[in-house]
């Protein structure tokens, strides 16, 4: 069997990855708005820190709380009709690998097809991600998974 | 591109407000070299001569959790009472400890450790027989050898039965200046 992969002290996460979840934000917020972001991506990891199974794929982990962390700012700023479409126009690094398929999903759906297929996290570390529940996010990818079937099927 | 240490700053402020972090650390200066000092929701968790962090955070995760963030915030009360102490203005410490995993013997001598007065020293034989195990003197030893929370609990003051200086996980350098500092020289 495989060792788990230690979780490391949040500090060494923090340093290793706040440059990268920084200039993420900047590119989807602007300047301005990515400040606040930065600290609010980096309390949601915080929070959920403490639950994490291993320390394994955590980058992909940050990236997607601070993708939802954009989602939502940019959600209290436009109206709900384009938020599918900004989320779909603009890929994002840890989405590449399955963004095709993913493409048009809803984005919880999309981070937790993403992150169960393309990353092999647990729905416990979903959930963190996503900030909701285990059962919310096995949820989410089921739907998610059952929606690209029946377009790739039709 | 680099983060601002103003954003780093907030991050870390905000962090410690909202009681997220199993333990925060930070360098605190002081008339003896820098100090990384640690502490925990429980208390002053740790007190290292090497202010480089290096292995101590995998240490500190170890004890009291994952979430170990360097927090100037958090060792803001620890950070004064050194302060005052080096000032010559404390002769003894109202910080509440985090002697969590430490055996039990440990902390039997920790307790008898820290009624030794300011300025005074003791023995380890005498500490030993304090504790009720007159020949642990040994024992007593290597539990100041590897206090995590040196100053303020005080195993400076614990010298050889003939008065020698014996040893200090600080080097004896430090021992000198502390006992000078309390006037027990």
């Amino acid at each position: 069997m495989m060792q788990a992969v230690a979780i490391p002290p949040f500090e060494r996460f923090y340093e290793e990855h706040r440059v990268e979840v920084l200039r993420l934000l900047r590119r989807r917020l602007g300047v301005d708005r990515a400040d606040d972001a930065f600290q609010e991506t980096f309390l949601r990891a915080l929070r959920a820190y403490g639950r994490l199974d291993h320390g394994e794929h955590l980058r992909a982990w940050v990236l997607t709380i601070a993708q939802n962390v954009a989602l939502d700012v940019l959600r209290r700023a436009r109206p709900t009709s384009e938020l599918v479409e900004v989320a779909a126009d603009d890929t994002p690094p840890a989405y590449a690998d399955l963004a095709e398929l993913t493409d048009g999903l809803g984005p919880k759906e999309r981070a937790a097809v993403v992150l169960r297929y393309g990353y092999d996290l647990s729905y416990e570390q979903i959930a963190s991600a996503l900030g909701s529940s285990p059962d919310a996010a096995r949820q989410a990818t089921s739907t998610g998974v059952r929606r690209i079937r029946r377009r790739i099927t039709s | 591109m680099t983060i601002s240490p103003d954003l780093d700053r907030r991050f870390r402020d905000a962090a410690a407000t909202l009681g997220l972090i199993d333990v925060g650390y930070d360098v605190v200066e002081s008339p003896i070299g820098d100090l990384l000092v640690a502490a925990s929701d429980r208390g002053l968790a740790t007190i290292s001569f090497d202010p480089d962090p290096g292995e101590r955070l995998e240490q500190l995760a170890r004890i009291a959790g994952p979430r170990v963030l360097r927090s100037p915030r958090t060792v803001d009360v620890a950070r004064r009472e050194l302060d005052e102490y080096f000032a010559g203005r404390r002769r003894a410490f109202d910080l509440t400890l985090d002697l969590r995993e430490l055996p039990a013997f440990t902390i039997s001598v920790l307790d008898e450790l820290v009624r030794v007065p300011y300025g005074e020293t003791t023995t380890y034989g005498a500490l030993a027989q304090r504790v009720g195990l007159p020949r642990a003197a040994r024992a007593v030893g290597t539990v100041m050898n590897r206090n995590r929370i040196p100053i303020v609990l005080p195993c400076h003051r614990v010298v050889g039965s003939t008065g020698d200086l014996t040893g200090y996980a600080g080097g004896l350098d430090r021992k000198v200046k502390l006992l000078e500092l309390e006037g027990a020289r």
